[in-house]
């Protein structure tokens, strides 16, 4: 296969940035689109210009550290996988692809296609774990939990942290995210004591990032490599509402 | 005189109890004055900085990540294991402790590896406790599966995620202290060299991977979680960024390396399917639970696999192994893989596979049963290899996947430098000559959560009121190499890129120090890994500059370090003049092709010394004593 690279390059966070386009000749359709960016980046540094810097670290769709708007779609065409487990079989001969980094005030950019998400993490900073010291824990099988609120929980839990649901957002809002946390530990009874300050702390702190507010477009749940279910931000609505009341 | 491994004395079960009794306190009050340096933050990084915030230490974390969650720990797909024997099936810490001994080929420890089975447990309590959805039953209770080299179900998982939601575990324990200001987390830091005072461990030199600036963090104590070397390979599963750096650095700093040529070749992961390929990757091993492994009777059967019929495909595990069938521990079953590839009877078109088939599991318990339990492996499959397993036989191949060699330590996980300890993969210490599956996070969180908490009192409670300052001449010197070093990769501005380099050494390392070995190969590989190294510190090409974001340097030094690396593991392959568990020697093998040990004279720990970069490292060995287990040939027939 023969392609064209049209992507988004920006030295630093001050630096202004623009697309440049690169053609790349003797792509294989079973490179994944990292193998193939790889190839491409070879050419680069051989040309003495500077590579095209991106995250990954994994590549088998579970660390969340990659994730690139490919075509205008989060982690590119294919529902359900991250961009690392993106084939070069899902593009077209001759094609011209678009390759731009997460697109959210929260998550400025570093350099070329790598943003800073560290907003994610003072989110889950503010509320995101169960107050348990190593050391204090009964016996595992003491609580019997319903494999139905289990299996929900482990849906939610399967969150990656790559930040697709708060870029694609329009409103730039982490809703998806910091929902899947909140449904986690709201369906466990280990969650409980500290439920609502949970959320509200959560909440807080993701509007204080800059994030969006959630209008319900659904755009999130479309984009998610791992298929975050949207009832969790009704959930995690409930959960606030809840907590705001009482 | 090799270095004290600490190992208490008195019965295998009372031990631990004992030594901590006997280990030095710190007082509450005063932990909060003694600053605790931890290198990498996966499972025993987060689990350890945690801890030891819980505690009233400070901490200062470091990653090269942009946050803890990142760490490869996430990768680990299948479970973990503990002696709970919720399944009433007859396990129990012993049985824990005995399997992975002889797993590990009877190159490990047995007071470690007993200590880990005896707070195994306690993991999966402080897992659940933390939220942590594993699988459950119907009834709520907690639900188990197998794993190779084991009979009993031992193994606790959530989906085919088990990793990351053990990660995720101990990141928010790590995240909830980094809130109450008693953890700082330095995240996208590579530690470049630790600092050492006196002799002993007191702080590191750090790259921030954003700016490039080098600085400078003092410590009581420093602690190393920074995972395995397997990417030396080039191909393997472990993550792109893994690699061997701060371990190598400690050790050319004093810190002993031990069996460092231990590597475990995992045996079900997605061949090889281009030349460009980054990475490989792992199906987990649970999925033997319910494929069979087979590959055509005849040499070049062509046909497709579901053209074959029964009587001309051998399901060469269990045929071969009827007790343990397809669940053999990894090192037997990667070794028998390529055995039947070397044969001609490899499949696919590279012909380096096997086929795993879910047909008959299909048949048994139906598709959405083996959704429900293997789904996401199998659209992982799907998507990288652009075939539909629940139509078509998987095909795998082994690659490389755990190191189970490492940074010595003794029993209390400091290393031979005093002050500098090492947890998880980067240490040596529980494995031996193989790791059976589901053991790599108990171990993590082993030594983060129940270990190092305990022992590295023993040593601060000795440095009350040490004030450590990077003021220090040692700081300087540190930097200075730091830099000098760094100025000389990036002036070299050679005809090569890093990658192909790597790449070059990755073929040397698996053909000669991969699956199986021999005296020939290994000297090859000691031959020709120097002239590689001086190919790299003369023909490299790097591109941009020193302070700024260059992931170009980043892979660089780090390949400086496994060209060196890579010449340790065959030194000490070639040293061990026997075949134990991953380390293969086709000289050394019974008339069954199994590996045979030579127990008169190697039953030790091989721990190498740097000597200085122009002599050759010295040899220590630790003898390893076994009063609780009989050394026998391992069988899994």
């Amino acid at each position: 296969m023969k392609i064209q690279i049209k992507v988004w390059r920006q030295s630093n966070a001050k630096s202004e940035g623009k697309f440049s386009t690169y053609p790349l000749d003797g792509v294989s359709e079973d490179m994944s689109f990292f193998e193939m960016l790889d190839s491409l980046n070879d050419n680069l540094v051989m040309g003495g210009k500077d590579p095209i810097a991106f995250d990954h670290d994994c590549r088998e769709g579970i660390c969340g550290t990659c994730g690139i708007f490919i075509n205008g779609r989060a982690h590119g065409p294919i529902r359900g996988v991250t961009t690392c487990q993106l084939h070069m079989r899902s593009f077209q001969n001759g094609e011209t692809i678009v390759v731009e980094p997460w697109r959210a005030k929260a998550f400025p950019i570093i350099r070329d296609l790598i943003v800073d998400r560290q907003s994610f993490d003072r989110v889950m900073e503010s509320g995101g774990y169960i107050s348990i010291n190593a050391g204090n824990a009964q016996d595992a099988n003491v609580i019997p939990i319903a494999k139905e609120n289990s299996d929900l929980a482990m849906d939610a839990a399967a969150c990656i942290g790559c930040g697709a649901c708060a870029a694609t957002c329009k409103n730039s809002s982490a809703m998806l995210f910091v929902s899947a946390k909140v449904s986690q530990f709201a369906l466990l009874p280990q969650g409980q004591p500290e439920r609502s300050n949970r959320v509200k702390n959560m909440v807080d702190q993701m509007d204080e990032e800059g994030f969006g507010n959630c209008t319900n477009t659904g755009a999130c749940e479309v984009e998610c490599p791992k298929e975050i279910s949207l009832v969790n931000i009704a959930r995690m609505n409930r959960e606030f509402l809840k907590a705001s009341i009482m | 005189m090799f270095p004290d491994s600490k190992i208490p004395s008195g019965p295998l079960a009372e031990k631990w109890t004992k030594h901590q009794f006997d280990l030095k306190l710190v007082n509450p009050s005063n932990r909060r004055k003694y600053d605790i340096i931890v290198v990498g933050t996966g499972l025993g990084g987060a689990a350890a900085a945690a801890s030891f915030a819980e505690m009233g230490y400070n901490v200062k974390a470091f990653s090269f990540h942009e946050s803890p969650r990142r760490a490869h720990s996430i990768a680990a797909q299948g479970g973990i294991n503990a002696a709970k024997n919720y399944p009433n099936d007859g396990d129990s810490v012993f049985r824990l402790f005995y399997d992975t001994i002889k797993g590990g080929d009877y190159r490990s420890r047995e007071a470690n590896v007993y200590r880990l089975a005896e707070v195994s447990n306690a993991i999966i309590d402080q897992c659940v406790a933390q939220g942590i959805p594993f699988a459950r039953e119907y009834g709520g209770l907690l639900d188990n599966r197998s794993f190779g080299g084991a009979q009993v179900s031992r193994t606790f998982y959530a989906r085919g995620q088990t990793g990351q939601q053990l990660l995720l575990g101990a990141y928010s324990s790590l995240v909830r202290q980094m809130h109450k200001g008693k953890v700082q987390f330095f995240p996208r830091h590579e530690m470049l060299e630790p600092v050492l005072i006196d002799g002993e461990a007191k702080g590191i030199i750090t790259r921030n991977l954003v700016t490039g600036e080098i600085s400078s963090h003092s410590a009581n104590a420093v602690v190393l979680a920074t995972g395995g070397y397997g990417n030396v390979f080039f191909l393997s599963t472990n993550a792109m960024a893994s690699n061997g750096t701060a371990a190598w650095r400690a050790y050319k700093k004093g810190a002993y390396f031990a069996n460092p040529s231990f590597t475990q070749i995992h045996p079900t992961c997605i061949p090889v399917a281009s030349e460009h390929q980054s990475k490989l990757t792992l199906m987990s091993e649970s999925l033997r639970n319910d494929g069979r492994v087979w590959v055509p009777k005849k040499v070049g059967d062509d046909r497709h696999p579901n053209d074959i019929p029964e009587d001309d495909r051998d399901y060469y595990l269990e045929r071969l192994y009827p007790s343990f069938g397809n669940l053999v521990p990894r090192d037997v079953a990667s070794r028998r893989a390529k055995e039947m590839c070397d044969e001609g009877r490899g499949v696919g078109p590279t012909k380096l596979a096997v086929y795993l088939d879910f047909e008959d599991a299909i048949n048994r318990m139906g598709k959405d049963q083996v959704t429900a339990k293997y789904g996401n492996l199998f659209d992982m499959y799907q998507q990288i290899t652009g075939e539909d397993p629940y139509k078509v036989p998987m095909r795998i191949y082994p690659a490389v996947h755990y190191t189970m060699g490492g940074i010595w330590v003794d029993y209390n996980l400091m290393t031979t430098v005093p002050g500098l300890y090492v947890l998880g993969e980067a240490n040596f210490s529980d494995h031996g000559a193989n790791r059976l599956g589901a053991s790599a996070l108990m171990q993590g969180l082993a030594d983060g959560y129940f270990v190092i908490p305990y022992t590295i009192g023993d040593y601060l409670s000795k440095k009350l009121g040490e004030e450590v300052s990077t003021d220090h001449d040692a700081f300087k010197e540190a930097t200075s190499n730091v830099n000098e070093r760094l100025n000389k990769l990036i002036s070299i501005n050679g005809n090569r890129t890093v990658d192909r380099i790597h790449k070059e050494l990755g073929l040397i390392m698996w053909d000669h120090v991969g699956m199986a070995r021999d005296k020939g190969g290994l000297e090859t590989a000691i031959e020709k890994i120097p002239t590689l190294r001086e190919e790299f510190w003369s023909n490299v090409k790097i591109s941009g500059k020193l302070d700024e974001l260059n992931p170009e340097l980043e892979k660089a030094g780090r390949l400086a370090d496994f060209l060196e690396l890579g010449e340790l593991m065959a030194r000490d392959g070639l040293n061990r003049e026997e075949s134990c568990g991953g380390h293969f020697r086709t000289e050394y093998q019974t008339e069954d092709n199994e590996a045979l040990r030579d127990d008169e004279n190697f039953t030790y720990v091989a721990a190498w010394e740097h000597k200085g970069d122009t002599s050759s490292p010295e040899l220590h060995k630790e003898e390893l004593e076994f009063e609780n287990v009989e050394l026998t040939t391992r069988s899994y027939k």
